[in-house]
């Protein structure tokens, strides 16, 4: 099967992103979009549609069985995790268009600067301020929260977010919860207070990130526990749990 | 005391500069990509440690007898001493940072792993890797915030800063910016194993590219036991790697057989009654290896899961049951499912004492690219535990010595930084795999050893590609010298393990050659 891979490639930081049509050719109806990438990179001798070298193609991956998020990037329209999207499924009409988050900014190529999301994960306070351990029932929503990937595709389709805006996006849930679900007492009202402020508050609740987490997270889920702990059980002075 | 710069932000790398902060300290955390993206969130199964929650009446000694024997007594004993003893309090650390370990009745619940007769190993479903990773973050995030860890991902290391066999600090490159700095100040090695050197036949991360060992190596860092890869006897093959089957399965009731005669022979059970299915990788990949060959065999080993409960696998095995049919399209509860041996592990990597000291002063190493407590082959559940305890050691080394107070000025020389080329990186894999693969000999050895003096003499290599293969050869010079078997190293020349080799293999780089010498293990100290 042949694919026309369209990649949004960009020199550096400051110069003017431009779209790279390459044939790629594969029997495999499991190769990813991470194995397509490599493969080129590796071979060196890869010719665009123009008949141009295709020079090293920047990206960013890590463990390629998606459960490090390293190697998000938009593929036709939509935020995925490369090693986990095959060139089988996602192409449309043999195309495959692959472009780089667009809410941070640009480094080379595919790779972006997502340092913005760990900044916000310090503003919020994003850690247990003192010792608690998990039990038989804060185990689940502990477990789940634990496994977000940072990998920032909730970000890209999030009609409320924005680098630099008061409002942190769905990143920041998962972390939170299991601070809030674990957390008591003044712990508790203090990281409820930066939920309520950096997420809360400016969640507009589409639930976008839901439909393309690739690991899953239930948002429902550690919404409906989040804002039932940090919102309205202490907004009614109940104890928590 | 200057920053201390640590390299690596996986396990190890975070509990060093937690450990650092915790004392007031201020580090540097450098590493190619963020924290949520080290190997250490791969790990599966959990981690070790004789908590004794089982009522098997468990305790740090059987924990240090099973480490010192799944070692083959290659490890060193007064590290292992104290690994093994600090293990439960770093379980309990770790569960006081909210790490969500499986539990009932709010106690933690351990399971069997290989190597070691009593439940002993902690662990979140199946990604307990990934879960403690989790609190690890968030847990130095707070010490990020108060300005005493100073994070820098996308930061490589360019070269250390060592003048008379004393390292004063790290050259740093910033990917992003391309902006190279020197950071003076004691530095911690917590860079990982050697990935790199065997691209598309590992289990662990792609972005560990071995760079960094080969550096060191080629700097006069010495490394130690580089003949001892783990194979991981339960992988399965995916694009550009392998994808690990964690030992848990075997740990919940999972079951190795191969078709023998038409029927399905379970080797392990019939050749090893007593621990079965869950003997050290070494002996289980070897064996897998050997059915193989057999003329009465056919076909792949499998991996039998089908009699696990509905309850281990909705709440022990969760993500590696979705992760095999994503990747096999096969339901492991319903079919057994073909496995094969995958490189997953370095036993052997800086050579460093029990207080994670290397040759060179002022230089600390901690994680799996060290080389203390594994011995010939480590137990499943001890990688994380020695990346936690050990990252711990080598901060409070650092304190206990307390640095340095003046440092030579280094310039900032031009050197050639050109990238490996990935055909060279293949063809010095390729040699290595040729000659250390799970069967040794000293004729593969041999060959493998000239192709790749043969291959460096006539290429013109970058300084990159001269490093690694300097390193390969430190790696196939290590495995030629051990003329014995002894845990992941099987020599067919010489099957038996000889007592004379109960000795270490050090490997050093000095003016342009490879040496390497056997050094005693320390004797283990006698208990208070």
């Amino acid at each position: 099967m042949k694919y026309r891979l369209e990649i949004m490639r960009q020199k550096d930081s400051t110069s003017e992103p431009y779209l790279q049509c390459i044939d790629y050719e594969t029997d495999d109806c499991n190769t990813a979009v991470s194995t397509a990438l490599s493969q080129i990179n590796n071979n060196g001798n890869y010719k665009d549609i123009n008949g141009n070298i295709v020079s090293h193609i920047s990206w960013e991956c890590s463990c390629l069985q998606k459960k490090c998020g390293a190697c998000a990037m938009v593929i036709n329209s939509k935020p995925r995790l490369a090693c986990d999207t095959k060139l089988s499924e996602c192409n449309i009409n043999g195309v495959v268009k692959i472009e780089p988050l667009k809410k941070f900014p640009v480094v080379s190529d595919l790779t972006v600067d997502r340092s913005i999301m760990f900044e916000n994960l310090k503003a919020i306070n994003a850690w247990l301020s003192s010792e608690y351990r998990s039990d038989d029932k804060t185990n689940n929503t502990a477990y789940i929260s634990s496994r977000c990937l940072q990998c920032g595709c909730c970000l890209e389709v999030c009609p409320n977010f924005y680098a630099g805006s008061e409002f942190f996006g769905t990143s920041v849930l998962a972390p939170m919860s299991r601070v809030i679900t674990l957390s008591e007492n003044e712990d508790l009202k203090a990281a409820s207070k930066l939920y309520k402020k950096n997420y809360y508050s400016g969640c507009g609740k589409s639930l976008a990130c839901k439909d393309v987490c690739p690991a899953k997270i239930d948002v429902d889920d550690l919404l409906v526990n989040s804002n039932a702990a940090a919102v309205w059980r202490i907004g009614f002075g109940k104890k928590k749990r | 005391m200057e920053s201390v710069n640590i390299i690596g932000a996986g396990l190890a790398g975070l509990s060093a500069a937690i450990t650092l902060a915790q004392n007031g300290i201020k580090c540097n955390l450098f590493s190619l990509q963020p924290s949520e993206r080290a190997q250490s969130v791969l790990a599966e199964g959990g981690i070790n440690g004789a908590l004794n929650t089982m009522g098997e009446d468990d305790c740090t000694e059987n924990h240090y007898n099973d480490t010192m024997k799944g070692g083959v007594y290659l490890a060193d004993p007064n590290a292992v001493d104290s690994l093994t003893q600090n293990a439960p309090d770093i379980i309990r650390m770790l569960q006081s940072i909210g790490v969500p370990f499986n539990t009932k009745d709010n106690e933690i619940v351990l399971r069997n792993f290989g190597g070691q007769k009593k439940k002993r190993t902690a662990y979140a479903r199946s990604s307990t890797g990934k879960i403690i990773m989790n609190a690890m973050i968030d847990e130095c995030r707070k010490y990020e915030k108060k300005g005493l860890v100073n994070r820098c991902s996308h930061h490589e290391l360019i070269k250390l800063l060592i003048k008379n066999k004393k390292c004063f600090g790290v050259r740093i490159k910033d990917t992003y910016t391309g902006v190279i700095n020197d950071y003076y100040g004691t530095v911690i090695a917590a860079c990982g194993g050697m990935n790199g050197f065997f691209p598309e036949m590992i289990t662990g991360t792609t972005q560990n590219s071995g760079e960094a060992a080969a550096l060191m190596f080629s700097q006069g860092v010495e490394f130690s036991n580089l003949e001892m890869l783990q194979f991981h006897p339960t992988t399965i093959g995916i694009p550009n790697k392998r994808c690990l089957v964690t030992e848990a399965a075997r740990g919940e009731g999972g079951r190795l057989f191969i078709e023998r005669n038409g029927e399905k022979w379970y080797f392990m059970e019939e050749k090893y009654p007593e621990l079965k299915n869950l003997m050290p990788r070494d002996v289980v990949s070897r064996e897998m290896f050997f059915v193989r060959r057999m003329e009465d065999c056919s076909g792949e080993v499998y991996l039998d899961m089908t009699g696990l409960s509905e309850d281990v696998w909705q709440n022990k095995l969760s993500d590696l049951r979705e992760e095999i049919i994503h990747y096999l399209g096969k339901d492991p509860k319903v079919l057994p499912i073909p496995v094969h041996e995958g490189i997953h592990y370095f036993m052997g990597g800086i050579n460093t004492d029990e207080r994670h000291s290397t040759n060179i002063k002022y230089l600390y190493a901690a994680g799996e690219c060290t080389s203390q407590y594994h011995g010939a082959n480590r137990l499943g559940g001890n990688s994380m535990l020695g990346a936690i305890y050990g990252g711990k050691r080598a901060a409070l080394s650092v304190i206990e010595d307390n640095g340095f107070n003046e440092h030579p000025v280094f310039d900032m020389e031009i050197c050639d930084d050109t990238p490996a080329r990935y055909s060279v990186i293949i063809k010095i894999r390729d040699i290595l795999l040729s000659s250390m693969g799970i069967v040794r000999n000293e004729q593969t050895l041999a060959n493998a050893h000239s192709e790749l003096s043969n291959f460096a003499a006539g290429e013109k290599l970058s300084e990159r590609e001269k490093r690694r293969v300097s390193l390969a050869i430190a790696m196939i010079t290590s495995a030629e010298q051990r003329k014995e078997s002894r845990g992941a190293h099987y020599r067919e020349d010489y099957p038996e393990t000889d007592d004379k080799y109960k000795k270490i293999i050090v490997s050093a780089f000095k003016d342009g050659e490879v040496l390497t010498e056997f050094r005693q293990i320390p004797q283990r100290r006698v208990q208070k």
